[in-house]
């Protein structure tokens, strides 16, 4: 099974998602000093949306620098966005940008830090996803 | 000096001017972008389309219209004027002092759009009765007084945040119900624009504060924060209660009520989470009309997503801003 990797600002909603999610989940550092960490096979990506009125900017920068690295690149395989509807036809139009850059497919959206809905079906989601790669 | 005194009690000993080129916390400057960028006013969105489809409206919709309006009104209006104010000798850092003023001036704009709505489309003698009706009416009343005691000198810090985010992310929207549903209807649809960028702005006020909540109570012991929890479910359950009733008065005549209160449920849950709790509501109270989430947010169910259903997971021909001198690929 592949593995997942996130970046959650100081917000933490993804940070909270993750946790009680449960699966084991490589974090994306916020601090730009920080080494970035290089993922060893397939993931998909867990991002939040931070995209102004116009859908500007929706890609965290932090984000941009780990899909800069091609390796890392190269083994992503799907993305989950997350954001909030508030913001219209921008709701998580991170995971449009990443999908359009890396051509990899939009898993998944969700506001916030999710409900129990997002969780169950991002779990089973997962497992069925995965089971084309095994 | 620690940056977790309040800015209030640091004033006093030096004033000290504002420096953005060195910043305590990066979410500040994230924050005051995306507002100043997302900066508008109402004159931007062309209102007068709106006069034949008011016409169409019946009486009691009318009234119906004018009334939520005018509750909103009186949200932006405490919130202009003491909510984001009375955040601001709280502050952690200069910054965010500076936030809150656009804070609190953005709410003074989406105050004043309500009467931009109501010149071009209603006639003065209904809009002055409803001014007078939110005065009176029991339930807009109680729960504005509810805010307004935590946001009083008795009120802490964190209850004040507290208070902030549900009044941002949970109390506007029974209000903000009806202009999606007219817009579901193909009405109004100018003046639904403007409520969406209204909306918008208040997602980033709660989110905003309520982060801000979340650094405040870095600080304190774990006891502290299971008050400071307690104290906000308590103020959640009260306020709900209150907008129960006020739900109920307003969209009874209408047949709307149970609809409305399944957006109250999942908005309460946004709120909660904007303070970094779990949700409250379970998801079987929170299935809000598809009708209304494609409303508040168009376009957004159109490119589906693998794992919830049919459709192309990948983007198509949909515009979205990939540029960005960040990526190198």
């Amino acid at each position: 099974m592949g593995q997942l990797a996130y970046f959650s600002s100081a917000s933490g909603n993804t940070d909270r998602f993750i946790h009680r999610l449960g699966h084991q989940a490589t974090r994306i550092p916020r601090n730009k000093t920080e080494d970035l960490p290089s993922v060893l096979g397939p993931f998909v990506l867990i991002t939040p949306t931070f995209a102004d009125g116009e859908g500007h900017g929706a890609v965290p920068k932090q984000v941009i620098r780990f899909l800069n690295d091609a390796r890392n690149r190269s083994f992503l395989k799907g993305v989950i966005a997350t954001g909030n509807r508030n913001f219209g036809s921008y709701f998580a139009i991170a995971g449009d940008v990443i999908s359009k850059k890396c051509s990899v497919p939009v898993l998944y959206r969700f506001e916030l830090s999710g409900t129990d809905t997002d969780l169950q079906r991002v779990d089973q989601g997962m497992t069925r996803f995965w089971k084309q790669y095994s | 000096m620690t940056i977790h005194q309040p800015l209030s009690d640091m004033k006093r000993a030096v004033p000290r001017a504002v420096n953005w080129n060195r910043l305590q916390d990066d979410k500040d400057l994230e924050i005051w972008n995306r507002l100043t960028v997302n900066f508008w006013l109402p004159e931007k969105v062309p209102l007068s389309n709106d006069i034949q489809s008011w016409a169409t409206l019946h009486p009691d919709e009318q009234q119906l219209t004018i009334r939520v309006f005018t509750g909103l009104t009186l949200l932006d209006t405490i919130q202009n004027t003491v909510g984001a104010p009375t955040l601001m000798p709280d502050a952690l850092t200069p910054h965010e002092e500076a936030v809150l003023t656009n804070i609190a001036f953005m709410e003074a704009v989406h105050a004043r759009s309500y009467s931009s709505v109501f010149s071009t489309l209603c006639q003065t003698a209904d809009v002055d009765e409803a001014f007078r009706w939110s005065e009176e009416n029991e339930h807009l009343q109680a729960k504005s007084r509810l805010i307004l005691d935590e946001y009083g000198a008795a009120g802490s810090p964190l209850r004040k945040k507290v208070a902030s985010v549900f009044l941002e992310s949970f109390l506007f929207y029974s209000g903000f119900y009806l202009p999606m549903h007219w817009s579901s209807r193909a009405k109004l649809t100018n003046t639904a624009d403007l409520i969406r960028l209204i909306i918008r702005d208040e997602a980033v006020h709660g989110y905003y504060i309520g982060y801000k909540f979340q650094r405040m109570q870095e600080t304190l012991s774990e006891a502290e924060r299971q008050e400071i929890k307690d104290f906000a479910f308590s103020l959640m359950f009260d306020l709900y209660e209150i907008e129960g009733k006020y739900t109920e008065s307003l969209y009874d005549g209408v047949g709307l009520t149970e609809d409305v209160k399944h957006f109250l449920h999942y908005n309460a849950n946004k709120a909660l989470m904007n303070l970094g709790y779990e949700a409250l509501f379970p998801d079987s109270v929170c299935q809000v009309n598809p009708a209304i989430m494609a409303a508040l947010s168009p376009n957004a169910d159109e490119n589906h997503d693998f794992f919830s259903g049919s459709g192309s997971s990948y983007v198509i021909g949909k515009a979205v801003a990939t540029e960005d001198e960040d990526w190198d690929f």
